[in-house]
């Protein structure tokens, strides 16, 4: 019976670019349709329509991928968002060039691709009037791998909303470390825990947000220890993908495993949230925050 | 200072083996383990069970024992000597019940002041949907916090394999050492080869680019020394490998129970907040 279900997972992960309903789909040749990439759905959107929908299918409810701008744009109050970082580059502490892989190809491919110099966006905003620190990661950025430069972002990102107060808020969308970077990728787990331990020390709450895939160091570091670990409906969620767990265990995994909703199950996580409740959720959050942070960080053990 | 310890390491003598032959090292199977530690360079270990909330992961051992004369609390990655104590143990690979027993380990050491030693020997967290289950990645992640914030020393050794997170999750000392021929990596070569190249047979080729060595990773400033193995690997002599441990413990014990605790924890704080190379 579970492999009836297995031969078509309700998403597909990892869509080819060309059939992908994300927001380049249309780029140059200005397609007014994209195609939901639900394999069990298919249905012909109107990007217009597909965009003002936040990027989810309007049959199937399949929350694409978004762009780290794009999400930005969706989460915090218009024209409000000041970037922070943005001249942190990556650097190649390995000098890794190895079997026709070299990471400084990678990262100018991957840099021409999304218009980024790299994975993460940071800075500052507000969202319903209230002040926050906002970290987006971009999956079309070599899979928003933690380099150094993504750890910098989020840790300089937790030391301005520890200095400001005001809330931090990451959403992250990753598959884990960047294995070019070596120990210096691994290290960023440690450096991204100790800034919010940090943060943590003033009262000032790190809420995050998960979407689809967080995988590996990313969610066993700084966005697994958010104060509200919330997930975006439908997002793969793990340490070990389940690629790697099928081809080591042999073992088939159910269609929902890893998913946000097993996760809640589980009692992982705090919320799943559909995308057009993301912000508003975390509005309702902020403002619940507002109210407490001043008077809690007086108590606050370091 | 053991006078069984063996000479120290000097890294312009020879030529180095390549990174592929300290992985076999690094695994042999003969290779003294946890537990061949808390007997050899150790004593009065007493093995504490259990994460008080559903069981007792046998791939993470840990307890009290005395080192230098002080009592220490000792937590590390067990793999089995056989088959059947693999079954068990998982080959070192812990699961969110053994990240679970590792914290509460380093709050009992933390309520009595007592210093951390973690010895770290994990090919990398378990790839099962079980761990899955039970929270693997946050379990780490909150095992990383508590370490960020203990309130004790804690020294973090690397006697075999140091695989990805799960080698992280008991990583961050206010010292870090490595054994001779011990490997420190982001993920195994194996995992990283098919992460990088599809094709996981191309370790060799991912262990020399991911510069995973003990050598490679004291050039990084990423630990702080090296313990000298014996001559062929520390499976050669169990003994002579302990010894060589034990002096090193010793020695960074005294230096950190001399530092008042809220100097020990802006170190640690600093140390880890600045690793990172990039442009800007």
């Amino acid at each position: 019976m579970r492999n009836l279900f297995r031969k078509e997972p309700p998403y597909v992960t990892m869509p080819g670019r060309a059939r992908s309903t994300s927001p380049d789909a249309g780029a140059g040749g200005e397609s007014l349709w994209v195609r939901c990439e639900n394999e069990r759905c298919r249905e012909l959107l109107y990007v217009r329509e597909f965009e003002n929908n936040l990027q989810v299918c309007h049959k199937c409810q399949h929350h694409a991928r978004v762009a780290a701008r794009q999400r930005v744009r969706q989460l915090v109050d218009d024209g409000s968002f000041a970037e922070h970082d943005a001249e942190l580059a990556p650097a190649d502490p390995l000098d890794f060039d190895a079997a026709g892989e070299s990471y400084t190809e990678r990262l100018t491919a991957a840099a021409a691709k999304t218009g980024e110099r790299e994975a993460a966006i940071g800075g500052s905003a507000t969202l319903d009037g209230v002040p926050l620190e906002l970290v987006v990661l971009d999956f079309g950025f070599m899979g928003a791998s933690m380099g150094s430069v993504v750890g910098e972002k989020i840790a300089r990102a937790a030391d301005r909303a520890g200095e400001r107060r005001s809330a931090l808020v990451t959403v992250s969308a990753s598959g884990g470390a960047r294995m070019h970077e070596g120990i210096f990728s691994l290290m960023q787990m440690a450096k991204t825990v100790t800034a919010l331990a940090a943060l943590g020390a003033t009262a000032t709450p790190h809420i995050a947000v998960l979407v689809d895939p967080t995988l590996g160091g990313v969610t066993a570091s700084y966005a697994g220890v958010g104060d509200i670990l919330i997930a975006e409906q439908g997002a793969l969620i793990g340490f070990a993908g389940p690629r790697v767990i099928e081809q080591i265990t042999k073992q088939k995994l159910p269609p929902d495993a890893q998913r946000a909703a097993f996760l809640l199950e589980h009692g992982m996580i705090d919320l799943v949230v559909e995308r057009r409740e993301l912000r508003p959720t975390l509005g309702r959050l902020l403002r619940l925050y507002s109210t407490v942070t001043a008077r809690s960080a007086v108590h606050a053990r370091p | 200072m053991s006078s069984r310890a063996p000479v120290p390491l000097k890294p312009q003598d020879a030529p180095q083996p390549a990174a592929w032959e300290r992985v076999q090292l690094a695994r042999h199977p003969q290779r003294p383990f946890t537990l061949d530690y808390l007997r050899l360079a150790f004593s009065d270990f007493l093995e504490l069970h259990g994460d008080r909330v559903v069981g007792d992961d046998a791939a993470i051992v840990g307890g009290l024992a005395v080192l230098g004369g002080r009592t220490v609390m000792v937590i590390g990655h067990q793999k089995g000597r056989d088959t059947r104590e693999n079954v068990l143990r998982r080959f070192g690979m812990a699961r969110p019940s053994g990240q679970r027993k590792a914290v509460r380990l380093m709050r009992h050491a933390e309520k009595f002041g007592i210093p951390l030693v973690t010895l770290i020997d994990i090919p990398g967290a378990d790839p099962s949907l079980m761990a899955e289950e039970g929270g693997q990645a946050f379990s780490i992640a909150e095992n990383l916090l508590a370490m960020v914030r203990l309130r004790v020393p804690l020294i973090s050794v690397i006697i075999g394999e140091g695989g990805s997170g799960g080698a992280l999750a008991l990583g961050l000392g206010d010292r870090v050492l490595m054994l001779e021929n011990a490997i420190y990596s982001v993920a195994s070569p194996e995992a990283a080869a098919s992460i990088l190249w599809k094709d996981g047979a191309r370790g060799p080729e991912a262990a020399e680019a991911l510069k995973i060595t003990a050598l490679d990773l004291l050039g990084f400033g990423i630990i702080d020394d090296i313990v000298p193995e014996p001559p062929g690997g520390a499976h050669t002599d169990h003994g002579a490998a302990a010894a060589a441990l034990q002096s090193a413990l010793a020695a960074q014990l005294s230096a950190l129970a001399e530092q008042p605790v809220d100097e020990l924890l802006e170190r640690r704080a600093s140390r880890y907040r600045a690793i990172g190379v990039f442009h800007g």
